[in-house]
């Protein structure tokens, strides 16, 4: 430590006590930088910097001809080419821009130590008798103490205000507020009518399916053969359009299955739900509601794409891993006179997610 | 005489060097792999007919399968009653095709992934092989080119012009709604595969030869479901595969795909890169910073 350097940077120092336990040892020497004691490097830091922000000039005229350059659907080597030359440009942009500011600053802007000491935190007497003096006087002043009608009816408006974002809430469900509908599907739309059975029907195709035509290891995503017939159910086409369609097809999604009849340890009660081996869940995951389909053949596992619950398909669609608390919702299967795979009745509990008013069903 | 001494001793100063192990090695497998070569039954002839093509199959059977799958395809079972090889009485020529074909099988290994991998047996050998499976029982045939070829299809419709194009484009996108509802659980929404419980994978399904996507549906291979003709009818099949060429011909607007994974695999790419290029820069600065030991000459204010 030089004698120089401590006569210049100790004056901004507070006064240390004498009785210091430990001596102040003070700042390290103060050293130079290259760009300060030698010209050379001072020049090529400043050509540097200016380089930097021309280059972001250049960027950023980049950016405007790559706009009317290249059409929206141009690509370069598979890719948009807006999407990279417009990205491209206006990070280099930035990114020069920045660069060169830190560049600067480092090399050639200013380079000495300073010291700030630390304040207390608790702010002055005055200061604080200051702040509660005008306190008062607002207080006084409103007059709020003294109206307690105004006082009162203004707690009242602010409090209301929330009322309207809980209404709103009402919006979330999209049908009606009839909590029953969540315990009916689809499935058993003509449950007590002389109408025919809801077929099961392929999903994207629309093709009711024979029971016959499948065969051991067939997968099948379906939906209600309503949403391509509706009238054939006593239905109206605007009751599987639209937002009706979302509704019910997120509630009818169903995962078909032909296994070897052997491998199906039925449940209880359900030891004639299955068609010749051809088995019938809902598609939605009773964990958080995702559609699952992702089937692994050779063990009947279906596992939700979502969390990794895993249900077995051979064994009534219990949980065998994963945060779902109940097991897939089955459908009872029956053909028809003409072959084709029906409901034979609804689901017999809610299908997707828990909730709180949820019977618990006994299997 | 000394000649001979001569280029014995060179010998075997060379026996000594050391390379000398590994030509040995190598010279050795040569004539081996030679040897079986010319003996081997795969060598047999070209197979005039259907009963020749078959007894041809049931000699490679016997020698590549039949050790997991039995001596007629009745498959074999471990000592605790699971399968060590399925039996294939019922699978059909094209299960056989798709397998084969692809070199998933013969299996190098037991596991949870039967891989793709460079094919054992070439296109007569496997079609000898098909023909031997096919007539052990029942199953899927090999499909024809207008079974999972959406043009050759189409030009077998004798359709033209603006309804050729019309019907093309209904096809695809027809496709690409049963590709969505069937098979996207496991093979991602492009078709780039995904991961499957117990270390197996979802193949990728993009660039593949389309008779194989088709064989692949209509078979069921290792994990995958069956889509057969009663499930998945044989057009839409064609659909999905028209689809999924369709998807090879769409730029990726976006950059990197990352194989459809979503936007937190697709924004990695934006962090490592923009992220590495900020840390370049700063390290390039800072590195350039150091002190130095000189001091500033006179006139010169810090």
């Amino acid at each position: 430590m030089s004698d120089a350097h401590d006569d210049k940077h100790d004056d901004k120092l507070p006064a240390v006590p004498e009785d210091e336990p430990i001596a102040n040892p003070g700042l390290p020497a103060h050293t130079w930088r290259p760009t300060d004691v030698d010209p050379v490097a001072e020049r090529r830091a400043e050509r540097q910097v200016s380089a930097f922000f021309t280059a972001g000039m250049v960027f950023s005229v980049l950016f405007v001809v790559a706009y009317f350059a290249f059409d929206k659907d141009a690509t370069i080597g598979g890719w948009g080419a807006h999407n990279i030359t417009l990205g491209g440009s206006l990070a280099g942009a930035l990114l020069c821009i920045g660069v060169g500011m830190i560049q600067w600053s480092r090399k050639l802007m200013a380079d000495h130590e300073i010291v700030e000491m630390r304040h207390p935190a608790r702010s002055p007497d005055e200061d604080r008798e200051a702040t509660l003096e005008a306190l008062a006087t607002g207080t006084e002043e409103s007059g709020i103490a003294r109206r307690p009608l105004i006082r009162n009816t203004l707690l009242g408006s602010v409090t209301l205000l929330g009322l309207p974002a809980i209404i709103a809430l009402r919006d979330l469900n999209t049908g009606s507020m009839d909590v029953d509908q969540i315990y009916h599907t689809l499935w058993g739309a003509t449950d007590g009518t002389d109408l025919p059975r809801m077929r099961v029907a392929r999903d994207a195709i629309g093709t009711p399916i024979l029971a016959s035509d499948l065969e051991i290891g067939d997968l099948v995503n379906c939906v209600p053969h309503a949403f391509y017939d509706p009238e054939r159910y006593g239905l109206r086409p605007s009751d599987v359009e639209g937002t009706n369609l979302q509704v019910e097809k997120a509630k009818a999604a169903l995962i078909l299955l032909r296994m070897e009849p052997g491998d199906i340890r039925p449940g209880k009660g359900r030891e004639n739900w299955d068609v010749n081996g051809i088995v019938a869940y809902s598609k939605i995951c009773t964990h958080v509601g995702c559609p699952i389909s992702l089937n692994e053949r050779q063990t009947h596992h279906l596992l939700c794409p979502c969390h990794q619950s895993t249900f077995d398909l051979a064994d009534s669609g219990n949980v065998i891993f994963g945060p779902a608390g109940r097991p897939l919702p089955q459908l009872e299967l029956q053909v028809d006179d003409e072959g084709y795979l029906v409901s034979a009745n609804d689901f017999v509990e809610p299908v997707g997610p828990s909730f709180w008013e949820r019977d618990y069903f006994e299997r | 005489m000394r000649l001979l001494n001569r280029s014995v001793g060179r010998l075997s100063r060379h026996r000594r060097g050391r390379v000398a192990g590994l030509v040995v090695l190598l010279v050795g497998l040569l004539l081996t792999g030679g040897l079986y070569a010319s003996f081997a039954p795969a060598q047999a002839g070209k197979a005039d007919s259907n009963e020749d093509l078959i007894k041809q199959g049931r000699e490679l059977f016997l020698v590549s399968c039949s050790f997991c799958h039995g001596q007629n395809g009745e498959g074999l079972l471990t000592k605790d009653g699971d399968n060590f090889g399925p039996p294939l009485t019922d699978v059909g020529a094209a299960a056989v095709h798709f397998q084969v074909g692809t070199g998933r099988m013969p299996l190098q290994q037991p596991g949870a992934q039967a891989p793709r991998k460079k094919p054992v047996f070439d296109e007569e050998e496997t079609a000898a092989l098909a023909a031997f499976v096919a007539s052990l029982g029942t199953g899927p045939a090999i499909p024809d080119e207008t079974d999972y070829d959406l043009d050759a299809y189409l030009e077998s419709q004798g359709l033209e012009g603006d309804e050729l194009a019309e019907a093309r484009e209904a096809s695809i996108v027809r496709g690409g709604q049963i590709f969505l509802s069937n098979c996207t659980a496991c093979h991602g929404f492009e078709g780039s595969g995904g991961a499957m419980p117990r270390g197996g994978q979802a193949p990728k399904i993009r660039g593949v030869d389309p008779i194989y996507i088709y064989e692949a549906m209509l078979t069921g291979p290792q994990s995958m479901d069956t889509f057969s003709n009663g499930n998945l009818p044989p057009d839409a099949k064609r659909d999905v595969i028209a689809y999924l060429n369709e998807l090879d011909e769409q730029p990726a607007y976006g950059g990197w795909g990352s194989g459809g994974l979503g936007p937190v695999a697709e924004g990695m790419w934006a962090w490592l890169i923009g992220i590495g290029l900020c840390v370049g820069f700063a390290v390039w600065i800072a590195s350039h910073s150091t002190r130095s030991k000189k001091e500033p000459s006179k006139g010169v204010d810090a």
